[in-house]
C-alpha cells in the first residue's frame, strides 16, 4: 500500500504512522455533551469512500488520505491546512 | 584551553566493501536546522538568497540548504547572513548526524535495496526523508551516481549495518 504525501509524493506504508478518522479534526463545541460522545466513541465506518488521518513520519507531515475501503483504492492527500 | 580534536562518530568503524561503489565517511560539517516562522518564508527566502522547495537543495556560497522536512530546511556549511532569528528558529545539529557518501555505478541500485521510495524518480541534486528499515534517514542526491546517506548519530553503526 502506497500513500500520498503532499510534501514527498507517493510513499510506501511502513513509512506512515496511522492515527483513525478524520472526524477528528471537527471538534464539538465544549459544551455539547452528546457531540462529545459522538467525537470520542463513535465512527461512521463507511463501506466506500473515507478519509483518515496518517502522520508521514519521516518529514513530520500530517496526511489526510482519501481512500476507498471497498475497492482499496487509494484517492489522495491533503495537509491538515487543506482538509478542515 | 585544551582544543577538542573533531572527528566522526564513524571513523572509528570498518566500512563495507561493496561491489561496484564506494562508500566513505563524510568529514564533520556545521548543521544548522532553519524552521521558518509561519508567513516568513519569503522573508527567509529573500535574506538567505533562497530556500528549498519540498525535496530541494539551494546552493549558496559556501554552504546548501536542504529540504529536511515539512517546513524545515538544513543548512550545510559555515556561511550564513547574520539576522535570521527574526523569520525563523535555528539549532545547531552539527554533533547530531554522521553521513556517508555512496558513490558509483550502482549506487542507485544498491540504496533501492534499503529505501521505500522510487529512487529513480529523485531529481539530481535533490533531497528526502526516509526510513532505512527503522532508522530514520536524510537522503542527498549529489549526482546521479553519488548519494549522501546522513543518518542520527547514536544509529549509525545500525545504519552501516544495513548498507
Amino acid at each position: 500500500m502506497r500513500l500520498p504525501c503532499p510534501c514527498c509524493g507517493w510513499r510506501d506504508l511502513r513509512e506512515f504512522t496511522y492515527k483513525g478518522a478524520a472526524d477528528m479534526l471537527h471538534r464539538p463545541a465544549l459544551d455539547d455533551a452528546s457531540g462529545w460522545d459522538d467525537h470520542l466513541h463513535n465512527r461512521t465506518n463507511p463501506a466506500g469512500e473515507t478519509r483518515d488521518l496518517w502522520y508521514h513520519d519521516p518529514c513530520g507531515t500530517w496526511v489526510c488520505v482519501t481512500r476507498d475501503t471497498v475497492s482499496h483504492a487509494v484517492i489522495s492527500g491533503a495537509t491538515l491546512g487543506e482538509a478542515r | 584551553m585544551i582544543r577538542l580534536k573533531e572527528t566522526s562518530a564513524i571513523a572509528q568503524l570498518r566500512l563495507p566493501t561493496l561491489a561496484d561503489c564506494t562508500l566513505r565517511v563524510l568529514p564533520p560539517v556545521r548543521i544548522t536546522s532553519i524552521a521558518p516562522y509561519p508567513g516568513q518564508v519569503e522573508a527567509l527566502r529573500a535574506r538567505l538568497g533562497g530556500f528549498p522547495a519540498p525535496g530541494g537543495v539551494v546552493t549558496l556560497q559556501g554552504t546548501d540548504l536542504v529540504w529536511a522536512g515539512r517546513d524545515l530546511a538544513f543548512a550545510f556549511g559555515d556561511d550564513l547572513p547574520d539576522g535570521l532569528a527574526a523569520h525563523c528558529s535555528m539549532s545547531d545539529q552539527s554533533d547530531g548526524w554522521c553521513g556517508f557518501a555512496l558513490q558509483g555505478a550502482g549506487a542507485q541500485a544498491l540504496l533501492a535495496r534499503r529505501l521505500p521510495f522510487d529512487l529513480r524518480k529523485m531529481a539530481s541534486p535533490g533531497s528526502a526523508r526516509s526510513v532505512m528499515d527503522h532508522l530514520p534517514v536524510l537522503v542527498l542526491r549529489r549526482a546521479s551516481d553519488r548519494f549522501e546517506i546522513w543518518v542520527w548519530r547514536s544509529m549509525v553503526q545500525s545504519a552501516l549495518a544495513h548498507i
